[in-house]
Parts: structure tokens; C-alpha cells; sequence
């Protein structure tokens, strides 16, 4: 018998496009750090030379304080014998509306972490899986294959996944730029939003991260009320990802789009059109636990969001111990007011640290990572080739692994974005160390460096074969091929994911 | 411009059905032994509460992997920040060997071939999303679970084409209705992409036979599609027979690392079998790399919380446990729904032979006024507004003839199943009498109760207080 081909014919069992595309954006050049870490992973002891990784948007700083909770409160798990009592009840429990008291821990500790400027109603609390998940449904809950949001740029990689691989919705970048400081403005979104428009685009929304990743900035009210503003006038939706809300440093001002919500007039602005996303991830640094939450003051979107959770809810093991661990103020304002101290400690240290090598970053006040400010580094200030030559001299040269500005779509070249809150104190030492060493060692040698070794590689190509394969790839179409053959041995824990 | 998506205002989610109304009216008036000893009783809930008593135990003998520890040291930290989607190696290795020890050791399972889902209804939807494109349609062997037509449809756009089963012949699947179900699709111009099957059914609560999971793998070989066996129910087999699983059929063919073998996926779950639902943890298992691959991807957006995953990894790698958990939980099942077949029986009501599962399917045509949907809806609502149990009208479940009802056992103490079975058997005696008293109220009563119906699909359309479940 004649074995049909895979892909041949009209009802063969070839794959779905969105299983063989790569849509999912994990076959990007941007793996080759990751890869490199994983092979030489820095530790202080036993690899002090391997690779930092730096490039992992992970909020270590605070779990010695939820450890300690966790051991005096044996209560709040159903595994121990002081809460085994609990234990039938919620392995059963799968009501996708989520327990009663997550969600009224959930709309309390995102109260306080906005500094109880704002209440928010547990009944518009949904589950999803992550902040991964929940962007994933809000956009199937508001838009339609081939409609559009648009997205401030730079921004988080991985939302070329979460909002369009399986939802078919398309993104348009709103470009910002550093000659102000990367500030998002209506008239920026005004002009894509007309633009769009104008290619017959079908404009469902706007979408951004607020605090920013990767920026770590902050938007203000005014500009805030101002988007509602804009998209009431043009209904469309407005989503912002508040996932960094509470990695505000001591002494920064957080606006919640909750607290624009809460005072504008309710003839400007159409609350319809408000959605929020959040997670655990970031700000109490769970990202294992897999707490995603879409808030919405649509009903109807949180009606059908929440028969989407379905897809993605979070185990009721994890929603009992947070519902207990969340509605303990003491801890709660305790960890929110600690935590911001620690990162803001963690910020002044590293940023501080750049600048005894003469390296500046933009001016931010939260988020677990700096944008850091490599333009005098570059070969060439306009070509995002250098960048990327910049970045694997980084990763082999001085050993960090940090993410270069064009994995965040910036269209501007020699921007990088560091994390400094996933490691502790000494390995932070030790990587400034390394940068400082670096950067007086190779003063205003590396741009020569870079063309001098440019000028090796236009005479000897076989050269440049040698220096480019190294442990670094450069070559999109091997990645991708590399990908499909062998996805599960070589393929690195989807840093998109950590991101 | 409309302003939310189509998959907000279709309702694709299916929770209009009937199957949900029930729950609603459950939601108002549940039973309570003490509280409210008149209220509705659940069984339209298919949830294994029999063995808990046996997981709490084994708690209480593990408290290392009760409070996150490994070898005395804490491991909150590495829990807490693991989030990787290849999902924790011990963990996919202990779902693995206990999927094989349900398949009595027979066939092998690869944890690399294992991707973690936020439960079964996570791993269905990924599935079609990796195997179908919007349009395209699988086809499925009613009577089937209701959740499917949310998880396989709803966001992926795919569709489901019937292959009518029939009481005839015990509802098994025959090759005229997989060919006819074929060309069914072809007629409406679908694009038939696969076959998925629950083993065992729900809401049969049979397990395949031999002969149609040969049937099966002759016919996705011969239209070169694929095959979804969704074995959730795997480890609730209490019959004398065994279970054979899609997996024992490759092997017995020979077609394991074949093509044909690439086109076969498994899902799993522990919400059934271990009656764990409320912990989310589901598993797609293909031989397909491809599959594998862009599954994985897939699943980050519905991973599996690494406490659960450590809890449950230390809990399945005790191969005491797992072996005792499973002959125990297979012995209480059968003698839950021995409880069931035989009070029904006293109340004159018969139901599918069944050998697995946590329900019967019961046979309530002998109670139709009609042999209509209609007539099936009626009784269904007299059985939960008067006799008080809430169970699920075949319709619900795309059954192609009226009167069979899902009645679940296994999510309720033995006191509350009596109960449950002594209204039944006094509302059937009823019922006899009555039927012998009016004739001619009966045409009064059937225009009355078309209102009723309509007014109850409009009402239940703005429902969803709705839990999950299967």
C-alpha cells in the first residue's frame, strides 16, 4: 500500500499552520545567550567564570519573606496536618469562578500594592494561566483574527506570542523613541491609530505594560486619562498589563489605570473599554505557581473570560494558600514596603555600579530591570548588526547574558535590557566588576576592536564562518530548521517565557 | 464597529445547553443531609470523591513533600520560580510509569513525548490547535461529553462532525457510522482532520472493545487522519475486563514508530482517576515530534503550578501507593455502581451494561410520554423539580434518541446515593399511577410546558454561574 504523503492532499493529517509556523517566536537569533548560559552557567563557587545571566526578568529579592510565612502558617496548606482537614474540598474544587477568598485576596493585595488609592471588586477578578494566559484571552475576547491592537515599542518579546500565535490578531507597533526618553504620547498612538486606518486595518485596541518591560518607566496621569480619553473617542479598548505594579522602587509614583477609571468623568471616559491584566509573577516573584488575573469593567468580558479560564486556572492547592497568605495585611503591607525597598536598594547598586564604567541608563522607577544605554559602544550607531555584534561580545567576552533592544522591536540600535533581581548581592558585585573591568580594559578600543575584526571578516570568509558559529548562531534559517529537528533536547526553557 | 470579539457574543461556550440548566437549579436548592435534607441532589457531576481518604493518608505519612521539602531542605525557592514548559522531568516521568501501570505494564510511555496542560479541557483545545485550522473537523462518537463542544470548538474554530452510535448495539462504533459520519463532513465541505474518542466513554461508562479500537486505527490509516483517544477515565476501569488503551492496539498491530503511530495522541488527567480536578494537571501525549514541540510551546499558556506538580510527582513515584490507590479505587467504583444498577433495577429502570467510569447511562425511555427530545426534556425536568436529582438529559450530550440519561455515582456518600435512588423509585411509581389517570390533560399540559421550555432556554442563556466539570 502506497504510504500517502504527510502533507499531500486534501484531508491528510498534515499539522495546523500555527503548529508548523513560527509564530510562536521561539526560533529568534535571541536564544543564542540563553543557549550560551545554559552551557556555562555562572555559579559562584563552583563556576565563577561561567555566564551570568541577566537577561531573566525574575524578582528573587523577597522569598525569604513568603518562606517564612509559609512555615508559620502550615494552615494555609492542604497538605500538612493542620490543613489536610481542607484537603478533599479543594482537590475538588474546579469552579471556574475560583475560590471566594482567592478572589477576595486577589482584589485586596492589588488594592494595597496601589497603595490603597483604589479598591478593586472581587467579582471582576478572573483566573488565567499567567499573565501569558490572561493576555492570550483578553485578546480572544476582544478581537477577531486579522483585527489589530496597537503596542508601545520597545516591548516584552514574548506578546508576539501571547496576543497573536493563536488568536490571529495582528500588532502594530507605536514607536517611541530615546529623544524623549521613550515616552509614550496620544499623538504617537493617534498617528499609528490613523495609519492603521488608512491600510484598512481593523483597530480593536491598544495594549501596553505599564509599569514598562523593558523600559521600567512609568506612565503619567495625565497621559493615562488622556488614553482613555483617546480610545472612548474612537471606541476601541484599552488593555494595560500591570504585571510590574508592585516592583515600584521606594519613593516612586505608580498610577494605576484603576485610579483613572476611578476619578475621570463618566461621560469622557467609556469603562467598557477598561481591561487590566496582572499576575503574581513579577511582583511577589511566583512565577512557578502560574497566577494570572484579567480584571475587567466590561461584564460582558469578564463573563466570557471567565468561561475561558476553563483553558487555564489556577490550581486550587495554589489559590488556598494565596487566598490565606493575601488577606494577611500585616504580611502584605510588610512584603509590599520591603520589596520595594530591596529593589530600589538593588537599582541604586547596579545602576550606580554602570556608571563608574561610564555606561548611563534611562531614569526608571520600577520593574526588575535597567535599559541600559550602549550607543558609545557600537560600531555603528545606526546599524542593528552592531548591536547584535556588540551583544555576542557580552555574552562571550564578558560573560553576561543581557537582551539587546532589537528582541523588544526598538528601533533604535545599542539599547540593552539587564535584570538585577534575579541573583543575589555577590553575583550582582561580580558582574559589575566584570563590566567595569571590561570597559577600562577595552576603552574606545572595542570600536576599533569591532573593525578591525570587520575588516578580517570582509577578507576572510572562512573567518567569519569560525567567529560567527562559535556557540552563537547567527543564521535565521538554521535556527529555524535546528528548532523543527530537535525540539525537545536542544531547545533552551523558553526564555520567552521568563522574560 | 462591534466592539467584542464574535467568540463573546456566539455561544460557542455551550453553556446554554440543558446540561448547565441543571446545575443552576442545583446551585439554588442543593442537599444537604442536615441543612437542607430536600434539596436537589448532584448527580450530574462526574467527580470521584470515593478515595481521598487514601491520598489525606498518604499526606500525612509523606510531610517532606507536604511541605515543600526534598531530603529535609526546603525547596520553596526553586518551586517558586519554576516555570519551565517542558513541565518538572520527575514529575513527567511519574505520570508516564503510572500511565503505564494502568495499562498493566504493557506499553511504554516516554516522558519526553508528555506535555503538561491545565487539565484535560486544556490539552483537548490544544490539541485541535496544533492538528486543525479553523473549519477543519473531527468527528466523534455521540453520545459525547458536552465540555467538548466548548473545548474543541469554541476558540479553535474546528468543528465536530457526529458519528451516530445507537442503542442497537450498545452504542458501540461501527464502520457504517464512521464512513457515514465521513461523508458527512464531506457533504457540508469540511475538512475531516481526525477522530477523537473518549475511552473510557463519557457518559457510557463503557471502555472500547478490541474490535473498535482495531475499527479505529484501520480507518484514520486508511484516510491517513489522526486519532485522539481521550483516556481520562483510564484508571476508573472496574469491570473483569482490562483496559485496553489505543496504545495496547499500535503495539498489537505493530505499528508502534510507524507513521501511523505519529498520527495517534493520548490525552490524560488526574482529575478522574485520582479525583483531583481542582489541581489542573492534564497531559497530551503524542509520538509526533511536531506535536510535542508546538504543544509545549502551547502550554505556556496553561501550565501546571509547580507546587502541584512536586506534590503529585512525590505522590505517583510511590509505586506502593499508586498500586494500592489503583485496586482500591477500581473496587469501591464497582461497588458504587453495583448500589446504582441494582436500586434502579428495584425501581424498574435498567441501564447500560457499563464497566468503567463515574456514572451509568441509564435507560429512561420506558418513562417518555413520547419518544421525542421534548418528551425526554420533560422528564428530565419533572426529575429535577420534583424528584429532586440533578442528572443529565442524553440530549446534552448529542444522543441521537431520546430518553437515555448520564446518572453519576461516585461524587456522593452511599447514604445520599440511597436517598437519591428512593425518590427515583418512588417518583417512577408515581408516575405509572398517574400516566393511568389523565389522557386528556395531557394535550392542556403539553402546550404549557412548550412555554416553559422556551422561557428556560432564554433564562439559562444568561446564566453562568456555572462550575466546570465533565
Amino acid at each position: 500500500m502506497e504510504i500517502p504523503e504527510k502533507n499531500s492532499g486534501r484531508g491528510g493529517a498534515i499539522l495546523s499552520k500555527i503548529a508548523t509556523n513560527d509564530q510562536h517566536g521561539e526560533n529568534s537569533e535571541y536564544f543564542d545567550g540563553w543557549k550560551a548560559y545554559d552551557k556555562d552557567p555562572f555559579h559562584l563557587s563552583r563556576n565563577p567564570h561561567g555566564i551570568i545571566q541577566m537577561g531573566l526578568a525574575e524578582n528573587q529579592l523577597c522569598l525569604d519573606l513568603i518562606k517564612d510565612w509559609i512555615k508559620n502558617n502550615p494552615q494555609a496548606s492542604i497538605c500538612t496536618p493542620e490543613g489536610a482537614h481542607q484537603f478533599s474540598d479543594i482537590a475538588n474544587f474546579q469552579d471556574y469562578h475560583g475560590l471566594k477568598e482567592f478572589r477576595q485576596a486577589i482584589a485586596n493585595f492589588m488594592g494595597k500594592a496601589r497603595g490603597g488609592r483604589v479598591t478593586f471588586d472581587p467579582d471582576r477578578v478572573v483566573m488565567s494561566g499567567g499573565a501569558t494566559g490572561a493576555n492570550e484571552t483578553i485578546m480572544f475576547c476582544l478581537a477577531d483574527p486579522g483585527d489589530v491592537f496597537l503596542i508601545p515599542s520597545p516591548y516584552y518579546a514574548a506578546f508576539d506570542r501571547d496576543l497573536r500565535w493563536r488568536t490571529g490578531v495582528e500588532i502594530i507597533p507605536v514607536h517611541c523613541s530615546s529623544s524623549d526618553n521613550f515616552k509614550l504620547t496620544v499623538e504617537a498612538v493617534e498617528w499609528a491609530y490613523k495609519k492603521a486606518q488608512e491600510s484598512n486595518k481593523k483597530v480593536k485596541g491598544l495594549i501596553l505594560t505599564n509599569p514598562s518591560n523593558p523600559l521600567g518607566t512609568m506612565l503619567d496621569k495625565e497621559t493615562l486619562k488622556n488614553l482613555t480619553r483617546f480610545v472612548t473617542s474612537n471606541n476601541i479598548h484599552l488593555v494595560v498589563d500591570e504585571i510590574y505594579a508592585a516592583t515600584v522602587f521606594a519613593g516612586g509614583n505608580f498610577v494605576s489605570v484603576a485610579e483613572v477609571v476611578d476619578e475621570v468623568d463618566i461621560s469622557e471616559v467609556n469603562v467598557d473599554l477598561i481591561h487590566i491584566v496582572y499576575s503574581l509573577s513579577k511582583d511577589m516573584g511566583l512565577p512557578g505557581f502560574r497566577v494570572g488575573i484579567i480584571y475587567s469593567y466590561n461584564d460582558s468580558v469578564v463573563s466570557c473570560a471567565r468561561k475561558m479560564s476553563s483553558f487555564g486556572l489556577v490550581s486550587s492547592q495554589t489559590q488556598l494558600m494565596l487566598a490565606s497568605m493575601l488577606s494577611d495585611d500585616r504580611f502584605v503591607e510588610n512584603f509590599l514596603m520591603e520589596s520595594s525597598r530591596r529593589l530600589g536598594i538593588r537599582h541604586g547598586v547596579f545602576t550606580s555600579g554602570l556608571k563608574k564604567a561610564d555606561i548611563t541608563c534611562l531614569t526608571s522607577k520600577a520593574g526588575l530591570f535597567a535599559w541600559m544605554d550602549l550607543r558609545h559602544l557600537l560600531r555603528d550607531r545606526d546599524s542593528f548588526e552592531s548591536e547584535i555584534e556588540l551583544w555576542h561580545i557580552i555574552i562571550d567576552k564578558v560573560k553576561l547574558n543581557v537582551s539587546p533592544g532589537s528582541s523588544f522591536r526598538c528601533t533604535e540600535p545599542g539599547w540593552f535590557r539587564v535584570c538585577f533581581a534575579n541573583m543575589d548581592d555577590d553575583t550582582l558585585h561580580v558582574a559589575l566588576q566584570r563590566i567595569q573591568d571590561f570597559v577600562s580594559k577595552n576603552n574606545n578600543k572595542l570600536v576599533e576592536k569591532a573593525s578591525v575584526h570587520d575588516q578580517t571578516i570582509q577578507n576572510n570568509n572562512a573567518k567569519k564562518q569560525k567567529w560567527r558559529q562559535g556557540n552563537l548562531r547567527l543564521s535565521f534559517r538554521r535556527l529555524y530548521e535546528d528548532g523543527l529537528s530537535s525540539p525537545g533536547i536542544m531547545s533552551p526553557h523558553s526564555p520567552l517565557l521568563r522574560a | 464597529m462591534k466592539q467584542l470579539s464574535t467568540k463573546v457574543t456566539s455561544n460557542g461556550h455551550g453553556q446554554d445547553s440543558s446540561y448547565f440548566l441543571g446545575w443552576e437549579e442545583y446551585e439554588k436548592n442543593p442537599y444537604d443531609e442536615i441543612k437542607n435534607p430536600n434539596g436537589i441532589i448532584q448527580m450530574g457531576l462526574a467527580e470521584n470523591q470515593l478515595c481521598f481518604d487514601l491520598i489525606e493518608s498518604w499526606l500525612a505519612k509523606n510531610p517532606d513533600a507536604a511541605s515543600l521539602k526534598r531530603n529535609g531542605q526546603s525547596i520553596f525557592r526553586e518551586l517558586a520560580l519554576f516555570q519551565d514548559y517542558h513541565g518538572m522531568p520527575e514529575f513527567k516521568k511519574a505520570m508516564a510509569e503510572f500511565m503505564e501501570e494502568i495499562r498493566g505494564n504493557r506499553v511504554t510511555f516516554d516522558p519526553k513525548k508528555i506535555v503538561l496542560a491545565a487539565g484535560s479541557t486544556s490539552a483537548n483545545e490544544t490539541l485541535m490547535f496544533c492538528l486543525a485550522e479553523p473549519g477543519d473537523a473531527f468527528l466523534l462518537p455521540t453520545p459525547y461529553y458536552p465540555g467538548f463542544d466548548r473545548d474543541l470548538k469554541w476558540r479553535t474554530g474546528a468543528e465536530i462532525v457526529p458519528i451516530h452510535c445507537s442503542s442497537s448495539n450498545g452504542f458501540q462504533i461501527t464502520e457504517s457510522a464512521l464512513q457515514q459520519a465521513y461523508q458527512q463532513a464531506q457533504k457540508l465541505d469540511l475538512k475531516v482532520k481526525g477522530v477523537l474518542v473518549t475511552n473510557p466513554s463519557n457518559p457510557l461508562g463503557t471502555a472500547l472493545t478490541r474490535r473498535e479500537l482495531n475499527l479505529l486505527v484501520d480507518f484514520i490509516t486508511s484516510k491517513n487522519i489522526h486519532l485522539i483517544s481521550d483516556e481520562i477515565y483510564s484508571g476508573t476501569m472496574f469491570g473483569f475486563e482490562q483496559f485496553i488503551s489505543v496504545m495496547d492496539v499500535l503495539k498489537d498491530k505493530k505499528l508502534e514508530n510507524t507513521e501511523v503511530s505519529k498520527r495517534v495522541h493520548v490525552v490524560y488527567s488526574l482529575s478522574k482517576d485520582l479525583g483531583l480536578p481542582g489541581f489542573r494537571v492534564g497531559a497530551i501525549y503524542s509520538n509526533d515530534e511536531m506535536v510535542v514541540s508546538a504543544a509545549t510551546k502551547m502550554s505556556s499558556f496553561g501550565l501546571v503550578s509547580s507546587q502541584t506538580q512536586y506534590l503529585l510527582s512525590a505522590l505517583l513515584s510511590d509505586k506502593k501507593f499508586t498500586s494500592q490507590y489503583l485496586e482500591e479505587n477500581q473496587k469501591r467504583l464497582k461497588s458504587r455502581q453495583k448500589r446504582l444498577v441494582s436500586g434502579l433495577e428495584s425501581a424498574g429502570i435498567t441501564c447500560l451494561r457499563s464497566n468503567a467510569g463515574l456514572f451509568c447511562w441509564v435507560d429512561m425511555r420506558h418513562l417518555l410520554d413520547t419518544n421525542t427530545f421534548e418528551a425526554e426534556l420533560d422528564l428530565w425536568k419533572k426529575i429535577v423539580y420534583n424528584v429532586k436529582l440533578n442528572i443529565s438529559p442524553g440530549s446534552s450530550c448529542h444522543c441521537t434518541e431520546p430518553g437515555w440519561f448520564r446518572v453519576c455515582f461516585a461524587n456522593m456518600s452511599e447514604d445520599t446515593l440511597d436517598l437519591a435512588l428512593k425518590r427515583l423509585k418512588t417518583f417512577v411509581e408515581s408516575t405509572d399511577c398517574g400516566r393511568m389517570i389523565s389522557r386528556s390533560s395531557h394535550e392542556r399540559l403539553k402546550s404549557l410546558r412548550k412555554k416553559t421550555v422556551s422561557n428556560w432556554v432564554f433564562r439559562v442563556s444568561w446564566t453562568d454561574r456555572v462550575p466546570d466539570e465533565r
